[in-house]
């Protein structure tokens, strides 16, 4: 009887090295020369370089060069290269000098003598956006590919009615419309209008983005820090303008990304052009300090949301409108908060307008449920709030507002594959007891008032049409090669047991074969958007059919009979002409070659997966496919997550009592990893809604909180030590293993939960900000001044 | 000058085994020797480059200075007993528990075990344009940043301003004032003995410093007299997360009671000024009474009375007001 793989719980590969410290990051890699690089950052928020004076750094002893703008690749247009002489963000890097050593290069940097323009900045996008405001290119603050550079304005008009407190009008450039949000409107009956703000804040991994790299010859050997392997391999080599093939990339390791990861090719250029430049391999050793500034951040909104309800808690109508702050690159998730709010309330009939701004601010990029977490964590209070004013119970506003099957949603009418939200809020209300929790609202115990909270977050958590790659090689194990990245989620070795499962194997009989482009990557999907579980799994399920097939070809062929009347299992195929091992099934294949051995591969698959299959033809028997599967819908995962806290009124401070998430995330594939996600991502949206933030100073344009105590992650003395969650384990129809992946609608639901559970303890009052920290509630339940009510960055 | 971060650079490290060594050092380099406790104030001044001393005294390898000793009248804890030493003690947590609470209220438990109770409350202030190396007035400039019309200060003081709006981030402090502890200050000219509320100073007396020592003082040990051994203590920190921050406001006091009567009272406040406030408008309020709400509630609001918020501080001035009540009825 086969081991079964699917479902349980497997300790990772990798994890002996990671708690041991044998793990090789990034940072580990030594090579013969190297040599230390270090970054002079822009100490302005906007400026122009209009000298730099090296002579002095070059003078010192152990200085070997510096690497300026003009010698790295640009792009015209809001475009970001790894060093510039136009900085647009306080921190962004400007040049960077080399030498023997970390304490040198970094004296050097700090004697070479710059000079700086400054330039008007903008920290606040609605400042860009009233009329006269400034903007944060000297040529707009708006861009189009085809059209260049532009001024766009919101007017005077408009400003009036947002001075007043209402909620405007604005033409905004992007814009959908479905159904007929006015006459919704006025058939509600319950309309509700609300101004929201929602916090900028940064990654922050634990790992900061430090790489290495060096030459020999063309080829680039690169050490870097990565979500994504494969794809990030080719996203640099586009960056460096090379072939892909030329690189031997290296990333084994990656302590964390939460989206600033899923490439991150724009610092490890540094290292790569300095090392051409000077012949020596490169170190670029990137702070905590500098990780803050490169690091990206998640953009921060601020909205006006308008809700319609029918009496019965039906949400009818949304008009939505969101100013994005996007840094001075730019960021899509305004794009996906509009769709997702569609999708979670199938209003029927919706109106979106958003407006992504340029502002001088640190880059922005996908943090973790990008827009997703932003609209969840703002809507889900207001959906309750008209839920009380309509008397109806909170879970039933949910399920009666969460969708079906058959739901459609967007500008495009979208459809899910699967979706079974309401089975994820019945499962969390019966483990968090929702009627008795429920009961609990409002109870006072001396100062502290308790709230409960529910927040519903989808996301998006899968793709199709990638490659799988794996040999059965005369050992009799099954090498899995993956080109998924490995950032700490497991999914390098989880999404390989569909195929060990379907060959029949021990888990101790596969290995994983990662990190390493030298030792073969398929086509992979980037580590973004939640794809890797479903889009490896299916990839993997492929191959693995292709090998099985193979295997029963062969052992048919060596044997006698057919194919199909033959078994494999517990590394034997067995069948009429007898049993063999899978050993020698792999000596056979390569005795027979062909498309036995990879020796002549399917026509279908991507043309990246071509050079890591040719090198490994001829090591055993190959299984290497396309997902063809197919299947139609968007595929998204869901979490549910019920909180119960306790405000204390005279502080401020709101404890976490008891939290429970349960996901649908179709056929769970590894259990304690499918926990520590939901948990891990829970915890991580309770720290962007409550503890965490990024302050920066109007005036000077400058951010503060740069450093892990001042930025605020939660801690685990936030959060109750016994957080609990389940999953609804419904497969999705259309995958052929049914799992959905699930890194990214937590952080939404932990939000969206503690938001809620917060405007519950304050008697419904939804202070529609992030974060709600002690200061801001305090200051609300005394009355006393807070902070302005559209105010981005004061934390 | 290019900032760079999160690399010390070079010193000269001396490090004495005795007190008297370490004053002699200190004589011998003044100004330039900068006195090296536990390490967490600063290595972070040193990783930031914006502190560069060329010589760094550590006392850590001075016995003298280390571990608790009874003495008459009390206990004698030397400056580099360790936080987790102070939690641990025995005595401390019966006698003196407000001590051992504030000591556990600092970071987390590996910055307990590294920290000490004369570098905690050595240390100087967290106000960001400071510790970011801006030329405000406390670093030998001519503004506070921290007070401008637009200036990110939540965190800074609502009392106590003078040009500078910093606020003392000890969480010993306040404590070590409710117990009425000595701080013991030496120099090659002889110890000093402070009360711990004068141990502090404010930037009326001195925008450069936030205690008494000066370049060539060392904080050799701290005395916590009989006094209040054994009085009813209430400590609460109020911070943004439950571990690894600095306060946003705390509160210490010990209440003498005969009966259901209060007879004498100390309560201290941090965060709300550039040193630790001892409040004692509140203290007379108290003393004759129960601690019933009533007099919970004038305590807070006397407490309060003179506050000043800054842009984003006005929580502040609620938080204070709510800790003394909180205090007060804690005795009730």
């Amino acid at each position: 009887m086969a081991e079964k793989l699917v479902g349980t719980d497997i300790a990772p590969p990798d994890l002996h090295a990671k708690i041991t410290g044998r793990a090789r990051y990034a940072e580990d890699f030594r090579a013969p020369g190297m040599v230390f690089a270090k970054l002079l950052l822009s100490p302005m928020p906007h400026a122009r370089v209009r000298r730099v004076d090296a002579r002095r750094a070059l003078a010192m002893p152990g200085v070997i060069d510096i690497l300026r703008a003009d010698e790295v690749p640009s792009r015209d247009g809001p475009r970001e290269a790894c060093l510039t002489d136009y900085p647009r963000y306080e921190g962004e890097p400007i040049l960077a000098v080399a030498a023997v050593d970390e304490e040198t290069a970094a004296a050097a940097i700090e004697a070479i003598e710059i000079d700086f323009e400054p330039l008007p900045f903008v920290i606040d996008p609605l400042d860009s956006l009233r009329p006269g405001g400034p903007n944060a290119y000297v040529e707009g603050n708006q861009f189009s590919g085809q059209d260049g550079w532009s001024e766009f304005r919101w007017t005077a008009e408009d400003f009036a009615v947002i001075d007043a407190g209402g909620m405007p009008d604005p033409s905004c450039p992007v814009e959908w419309t479905k159904g007929d949000p006015d006459a919704a409107f006025a058939e509600s009956a319950l309309v509700l209008e609300e101004t929201i703000v929602h916090q900028s804040l940064t990654h922050h991994p634990m790992e900061p983005r430090s790489n290495m790299a060096y030459w020999e010859g063309d080829r680039l050997f690169a050490f870097v820090s990565t979500q994504s392997t494969q794809q990030t391999k080719f996203a640099l080599a586009s960056a460096l303008d090379m072939d892909p093939e030329n690189i031997t990339f290296v990333a084994e390791f990656c302590g964390g990304g939460f989206g600033s990861k899923i490439s991150g090719t724009t610092v490890m250029q540094v290292p790569a052009i300095f090392s051409k430049k000077i012949g020596r391999p490169v170190m670029l050793r990137v702070t905590r300090y500098e990780e803050n500034y490169i690091g990206r951040a998640r953009p921060g909104f601020q909205s006006w949301l308008k809700m319609g309800f029918l009496p019965n808690g039906k949400c009818n109508a949304i008009d939505l409108i969101i100013v994005q702050e996007s840094g001075p690159y730019g960021a899509s998730d305004y794009a996906t908060a509009g769709m997702i709010a569609d999708l979670t309330y199938t209003p029927q009939n919706m109106r979106f307008r958003a407006v992504d701004m340029f502002t001088n601010t640190p880059p922005k990029a996908a943090q973790r449920g990008p827009g997703g977490a932003q609209i969840i964590s703002m809507m889900e209070p207001i959906l309750e709030k008209a839920a009380r004013e309509l008397g109806v119970d909170r879970l039933e506003m949910h399920r009666l507002n969460a969708p079906r099957g058959d739901v459609k949603f967007g500008p495009r009418d979208s459809t899910l594959t699967s979706v079974h939200a309401i089975e994820a809020l019945e499962r969390g209300a019966e483990m968090f007891d929702w009627p008795a929790k429920v009961a609990l609202s409002g109870r006072r115990d001396g100062s502290r008032v308790t709230g409960v909270g529910i927040g519903l977050s989808p996301y998006t958590a899968g793709s199709r049409d990638r490659d799988g790659l794996m040999i059965i090689r005369p050992d009799g194990k099954l090498y899995v090669h993956q080109g998924i990245g490995n950032l700490g989620t497991h999914s390098i070795a989880d999404t390989a047991r569909p195929a060990a499962e379907l060959l029949g194997l021990s888990w101790d009989d596969v290995v994983i074969v990662w990190g390493d482009s030298s030792k073969g990557m398929p086509r992979s999907t980037v580590q973004a958007g939640s794809q890797t579980t479903h889009a490896h799994t299916r990839a993997n399920h492929a191959a693995g059919m292709d090998a099985l097939q193979k295997v029963r070809e062969v052992a048919a062929a060596t044997m006698g009979g057919a194919p199909s009347a033959y078994r494999v299992d517990g590394g034997r195929v067995s069948g009429p002409g007898g049993t063999m091992t899978l050993g020698r099934v792999a000596e056979r294949a390569i005795q027979m070659g062909g498309r036995y051995d990879g020796h002549v591969l399917p026509e279908d698959i991507h043309e990246q997966t071509i050079p890591a299959a040719q090198m490994l033809a001829g090591q055993g028997l190959m299984g290497v496919a396309r997902d063809n599967y197919g299947g139609e819908g968007n595929v998204y995962s869901w979490v549910a997550g019920f909180a119960l806290v306790e405000l204390d009124e005279e502080t401020g401070v709101v404890a976490l009592k008891e939290y429970v998430g349960i996901t649908d995330c179709g056929t769970v594939i590894h259990p304690r990893s499918l926990g520590a996600q939901v948990l891990g991502g829970s915890i991580q949206g309770m720290g962007m809604a409550m503890t965490q933030r990024w302050v920066f100073d109007p005036k000077w344009g400058v951010p503060f909180a740069n450093r892990l105590y001042t930025a605020r992650p939660p801690g685990m003395l936030d959060v109750p030590p016994d957080l609990k969650w389940d999953a609804v384990g419904i497969a999705d129809p259309t995958t052929p293993v049914g799992a959905k992946g699930i890194g990214e609608p937590p952080v939404g639901a932990g939000a969206a939960a503690l938001t809620c559970a917060v405007a519950d303890a304050m008697g419904g009052r939804c202070l529609c900000r992030t974060p709600l920290t002690p200061d801001i509630i305090l200051a609300e339940l005394e009355g006393r001044t807070g902070v302005g009510r559209l105010e981005q960055h004061v934390g | 000058m290019a900032k760079i971060r999160d690399m010390i650079p070079a010193f000269e490290l001396l490090q004495p085994t005795s007190v008297e060594a370490a004053l002699n050092l200190l004589d011998e380099h003044r100004g330039e020797a900068w006195v090296l406790a536990g390490g967490l104030d600063s290595f972070d001044w040193f990783k930031d480059r914006v502190k560069r001393p060329s010589v760094v005294v550590d006392l850590g390898g001075i016995a003298e200075m280390h571990g608790i000793r009874e003495v008459t009248n009390g206990l004698e804890i030397g400056a580099m007993t360790t936080l987790t030493e102070v939690v641990r003690h025995a005595r401390i947590r019966s006698e003196w528990s407000v001590v051992a609470d504030a000591a556990e209220h600092v970071a987390t438990p590996q910055i307990r075990n590294q920290g000490t109770l004369g570098g905690n409350v050595s240390q100087d202030t967290r106000c960001w344009y400071y510790r970011s190396g801006w030329p405000c007035y406390r670093a030998g400039g001519n503004t506070c940043y921290a007070a401008a019309p637009q200036a990110m200060n939540r965190e800074h003081c609502i009392m106590g301003r003078s040009r500078c709006v910093a606020v003392n981030p000890s969480d010993t402090a306040p404590a070590l004032i409710a117990v009425d502890a000595k701080m013991i200050v030496e120099s090659s000219k002889g110890p000093k003995v402070y009360d711990a509320e004068d141990f502090f100073i404010g930037p009326a007396i001195d925008i450069t410093r936030m205690t008494v020592m000066k370049e060539r003082d060392l904080l050799t040990r701290i005395h916590i007299p009989s006094t209040w051994a054994n009085a009813e203590f209430y400590y609460e920190k109020v911070r943004d997360r439950g571990a690894w921050d600095f306060q946003l406001v705390s509160v210490a006091a010990a209440f003498q009671k005969e009966g259901d009567r209060i007879t004498a009272a100390r309560i201290a406040v941090n965060g709300v000024a550039p040193y630790p406030v001892r409040v004692e408008a509140a203290e007379r309020i108290v003393v004759g009474t129960t601690g019933d709400e009533a007099t919970a509630a004038a305590a807070g609001e006397a407490a309060i009375e003179g506050a000043r918020a800054l842009r984003h501080n006005d929580y502040k001035i609620a938080m204070m007001r709510n800790l003394v009540r909180r205090a007060v009825r804690s005795v009730a």
